[in-house]
């Protein structure tokens, strides 16, 4: 049985193929490890660890998509990291009450948003609770389609659109209350 | 559409993750009802905002060095992973080979002992089908609710020609049919609808094998039912009741006559 080439690859070629695939999606891992974990230098902590097991488990990528591939490490590598060291934000508890039916309200909500500025959505964003948080930027930053956001997540397929659904919600929600405080 | 069902597909709707049907459904209910369309207005307000003003957080260079030479020094380090497991010796080969011909007798020799019927694994099969159609990916191909249009629209697409029963005067709208693929083979999806609920029915055919009535499981909230009839063999899937259901499954299997053209 002749060897495949491809998988007897050595060392130093390993690292090259390596670093072909999965290193150009830096900025993918990086940015979802900084939604996820909230500051800079945990991201980047985050961002390696994640890139080592990566390489580990490269033998297992079996090609397709390296970016989702990628994405799903980093996020469970940040979740890891958020068990020991944010339990409290894994466990907060999706209000349900305040997922009320659609108000009709009497000022169109998009005008309302149309003047929601950068600071404001960035603030609204980190405040989302964490899994509403991911798929939102999955989706909006990374537009990631369901299937991928289903296998990234580990989020049935069936609840995708219903846990975007909700997170958006949530947000609009969010920056309404923000935007009625200004004077 | 009802406001109800345009509000709770709204997002698959933006998101461009709804089949044709679904989504000219949803534009035509919106141009008619200003409170999904206000909505839709202001979920799209939402989406500008994210993509425009939310932050995107690029890598910095000094990231990249780091993870690089991380990644080098293990390579250095540890041999390529790869390279290791695919080189086994070649006594263990043969250990493996011993071993998985074990496996594979005590497999065949001791039938239902810890695993799942092929019967089981084709509906947890049908199920996903059933519930992919009417997520992201699309409920039919050919939507459709007239018969005389769905039956030869798989023409040339299948090597069988499948049964497309009419029951809409018994309240079992055809809503189209789908190409979809089980049990190792292109098989026929035709798609029914009674009030909100969804009904994926499969066909194909089945050389030799004997008629069978109806078997019935239940999972994950939806029935499965399953018949073999005349060479051809049916799975029904959908969240309706088991009772709606077998009024279903009763009118499909009356349906005079079957045709099993091959």
């Amino acid at each position: 049985m002749p060897p495949n080439p491809v998988l007897s690859l050595e060392g130093e070629n390993n690292v090259g193929s390596f670093e072909q695939v999965v290193l150009p999606h830096l900025d993918a891992a990086y940015n979802l490890a900084r939604w996820l974990t909230g500051n800079d230098q945990d991201a980047e902590d985050m961002v390696q660890e994640a890139y080592l097991r990566a390489f580990r488990f490269f033998g297992g990528f079996r090609g397709g998509d390296a970016r989702a591939w990628l994405l799903t490490i980093v996020r469970n590598t940040c979740y890891t990291w958020l068990q020991q060291n944010r339990r409290q934000e894994l466990t907060t508890e999706f209000d349900e009450e305040t997922h009320s039916p659609e108000s009709n309200s009497s000022s169109p909500e998009a005008l309302l948003l149309q003047q929601v500025d950068r600071q404001m959505l960035h603030q609204a964003l980190e405040e989302l609770p964490l899994r509403f948080r991911e798929v939102l930027v999955l989706r909006e930053l990374e537009g990631l389609s369901y299937k991928e956001i289903a296998d990234v997540t580990s989020i049935p397929l069936g609840t995708v659109m219903s846990s975007l659904s909700r997170a958006r919600h949530w947000l609009r929600q969010s920056l309404a209350r923000g935007l009625e405080k200004e004077p | 559409m009802s406001c109800q069902n345009t509000q709770k597909l709204l997002d698959g709707y933006l998101d461009g993750e709804l089949d044709l049907v679904r989504t000219m459904e949803i534009e035509g209910h919106l141009r008619e009802c200003p409170v999904c369309s206000e909505l839709h207005a202001s979920h799209r307000a939402l989406r500008s905002a994210i993509r425009a003003g939310a932050p995107y957080f690029k890598s910095s260079a000094g990231l990249q060095r780091r993870v690089r030479s991380a990644v080098r020094k293990i390579g250095k380090a540890e041999p390529a992973p790869r390279a290791v497991s695919w080189r086994p010796p070649w006594s263990w080969a043969g250990v493996a080979a011993a071993l998985a011909v074990v496996v594979l007798l005590a497999w065949r020799l001791l039938p239902n002992v810890g695993r799942p019927s092929a019967d089981e694994l084709l509906a947890q099969d049908v199920l996903s089908s059933h519930i992919r159609s009417l997520m992201a990916s699309h409920l039919t191909d050919v939507p459709s609710a007239d018969q005389h249009t769905v039956k030869p629209w798989f023409n040339g697409k299948l090597d069988f020609s499948p049964p497309v029963g009419d029951f809409t005067d018994e309240g079992f709208v055809l809503v189209g049919g789908r190409l979809d693929y089980l049990a190792d083979r292109p098989v026929a999806a035709l798609v029914y609808q009674r009030r909100k609920h969804f009904i994926n029915l499969f066909v194909w055919p089945v050389a030799g094998q004997p008629d069978a009535p109806e078997r019935i499981t239940t999972r994950q909230g939806y029935n499965v039912l399953h018949w073999t009839r005349s060479g051809m063999t049916y799975w029904v899937a959908s969240d309706l009741s088991l009772r709606e259901l077998q009024e279903f499954v009763r009118l499909e299997q009356n349906r005079a006559p079957p045709q099993a053209s091959p």
